[in-house]
């Protein structure tokens, strides 16, 4: 009897879960199957949530929803995530349309907040195969109301913030070293805009551009061995380029209204704002010098502050038409998109995220942005007015 | 038999089920320890806040034009009655601003030892390192001009606040009128030289 009816079950499995495929496909058509997320306009992967409570809640809910999840009922949920964090975070990833779990982790060590950045990160490595954002950091400006501030160095979501300088001035564009605990910014502590190198371990710092004048917007190229920023010792504002160290220096621009450099990821090129016949444009020039070239944003008018995507896919810059936008544009041509109103995008390091500058009245404040489904949040408010978000990659 | 067949496939649906089930109550074998914090000076829990750090000069910047207004005096009311005012974005100075040009230009050729530091400002329009470039424009625009009206541009300074100093914080055309300046700050030098 057994064994008469074995081939059956064995023919009859199949038939079964792809009845129970098709008919779950038929009720619930908004649900995204595909892992493959590599365009614009991606709808959020529908997840349940369910056994966690409080901080770690919070932490995955944000951590979650800024990589483009959304939250809905285990029934409706493409994965099913749960688990505990009682004394220490335990969870587990179903996928409900493959029935099997996926992730099955408890996490030790460090605070809870961290335990659970860390299971988010899982999370989104299992599902989306792309390591996630929940354990990178921040540096930005936070600005008091007299004008000065100082440069802080925060978690990506806002918290842990802690201040780099205590100089009391004015201080601007922080921008990390890749893959190192240092960072390059702004300040006028000598009465003069000034680049200052930073070593987040030993506290050391030093003047790399001190030239008459203005000297701003660090950005290091990708292996750390050149800067590029902004220096007015020639007469108008212009990129410049010299080694980590300051020295080598070398003028890369002569058009008279450059601002905020950055670096291509192959370190070929930097991309900078400037004005072309009249009109503001974004456009870049070979590292080592050479002719500049435009690069087209067609509908979106006066783009500054780009940010070379580290995928090298993407720039995202400003806009501005009345109000500003986020846009971006592909780097191999084609129209720009506008993302959601605010100023000086960041990229994550996996080219998913943006951090960026939201106006409220004369203030700023922080959000990050999931640029396939512009899910966007706030992140922890630390001063009057914080700006000038550099994400560390 | 093809009753026989469905009632298998139930029992066998059934079986899933509990499988699946029972997988929910299994615990984690994996588990992550989550390291320390790569060592960061003033890391919270690592001992208090970071110190104010060491400026080193190194071989780059400090050239010696900008050291040659190193400790002198300023004096930022001389002048500011010739305020220069800029147009929107436009770092172009106006015809009717020509009467403050000549002013600092005498003011300063009356006084052969002072110096001037042109602080450039915007509105709080623009972003913010655009207006840092922009006010390094407008001071710029300022020390040419005072350049052609006989000032020697060796003997000025310049700076941008961007839109980081605004002299009236307001969100409206009046206030962004009145932020959208040059300020002339006299430099005497420092006592005893």
């Amino acid at each position: 009897m057994k064994n008469y009816y074995l081939p059956l079950i064995k023919a009859g499995l199949p038939v079964l879960l792809a009845a129970f495929t098709v008919n779950f496909a038929c009720g619930q058509q908004e649900l995204t199957i595909s892992h493959d997320i590599t365009g614009l306009g991606v709808k959020p992967i529908p997840v349940s949530l369910e056994g966690f409570s409080g901080e770690v809640a919070d932490v995955l809910k944000f951590d979650l929803y800024v990589q483009g999840f959304s939250f809905v009922a285990p029934d409706a949920a493409q994965y099913q995530i749960s688990g505990t964090a009682a004394g220490s975070v335990q969870g587990r990833v179903v996928d409900r349309f493959a029935k099997s779990t996926i992730l099955s982790r408890s996490y030790t060590g460090a605070a809870l907040r961290r335990q659970a950045h860390a299971f988010a990160d899982d999370i989104v490595q299992v599902i989306t195969r792309k390591n996630g954002i929940a354990q990178t950091k921040i540096a930005f400006k936070a600005q008091s109301s007299t004008g000065n501030g100082e440069i802080y160095v925060a978690d990506f979501d806002g918290y842990n913030p802690q201040s780099i300088t205590h100089d009391d001035t004015i201080v601007a564009a922080p921008a990390w070293v890749p893959g190192r605990l240092a960072i390059y910014y702004t300040s006028y502590k000598r009465g003069n805009p000034d680049i200052f190198y930073h070593s987040l371990s030993t506290g050391q710092r030093r003047v790399v551009a001190g030239y008459s004048g203005l000297n701003t917007s660090a950005a290091v190229s990708p292996d750390g061995s050149k800067v590029a920023m902004i220096l007015s010792k020639s007469g108008s504002p212009n990129v410049w380029v010299c080694n980590a160290d300051g020295m080598d220096l070398k003028r890369l621009t002569t058009s008279s209204e450059d601002s905020s450099p950055c670096w291509s990821p192959d370190g070929q090129w930097i991309c900078f704002a400037t004005k072309i016949a009249d009109r503001r444009v974004l456009a870049k020039v070979p590292a080592g010098g050479g002719a500049m070239q435009r690069i087209p944003t067609p509908g979106a008018p006066n783009p500054t502050e780009p940010d070379w995507s580290p995928d090298g896919k993407w720039i995202a810059f400003t806009s501005q038409t009345g109000e500003f936008d986020i846009c971006v544009v592909p780097t191999g041509g084609g129209d720009p998109t506008e993302l959601v109103a605010g100023e000086d995008p960041s990229w994550s390091p996996n080219s998913r995220t943006l951090i960026f500058t939201r106006r409220t009245g004369s203030r700023y404040m922080l959000s990050v942005l999931d640029v396939f489904t512009k899910q966007v949040k706030d992140i922890a408010r630390i001063s009057g007015s914080d700006s000038q978000p550099a994400w560390a990659r | 038999m093809k009753m026989m067949k469905l009632t298998y496939l139930l029992a066998f649906a059934l079986a899933v089920t509990l499988a699946d089930t029972g997988c929910k109550n299994h615990r984690p074998v994996k588990v992550t320890q989550i390291p320390e914090r790569p060592s960061m000076v003033g890391e919270p829990g690592a001992g208090g806040t970071l110190p104010p750090g060491e400026t080193v000069p190194s071989g780059g910047g400090q050239t010696a034009s900008l050291d040659e207004f190193e400790g002198m005096i300023k004096d930022p009311t001389a002048l500011a009655a010739y305020t220069v005012h800029f147009a929107f974005d436009s770092a172009a100075v106006k015809k009717s601003e020509n009467a403050n040009i000549q002013a600092v230009a005498s003011k300063l050729s009356a006084d052969s030892s002072a110096k001037l530091l042109i602080e450039g400002n915007c509105d709080e329009r623009g972003t913010e390192e655009y207006n840092r470039s922009l006010g390094e424009r407008r001071a710029l625009a300022l020390r040419e001009a005072l350049a052609k009206a006989g000032v020697d541009p060796m003997r000025i300074r310049t700076i941008s606040y961007g839109k980081d100093k605004p002299v009236d914080p307001a969100n409206n055309e009046a206030a962004w009128a009145k932020n959208r300046r040059g300020d002339f700050v006299l430099l005497h030098p420092k006592s005893g030289a």
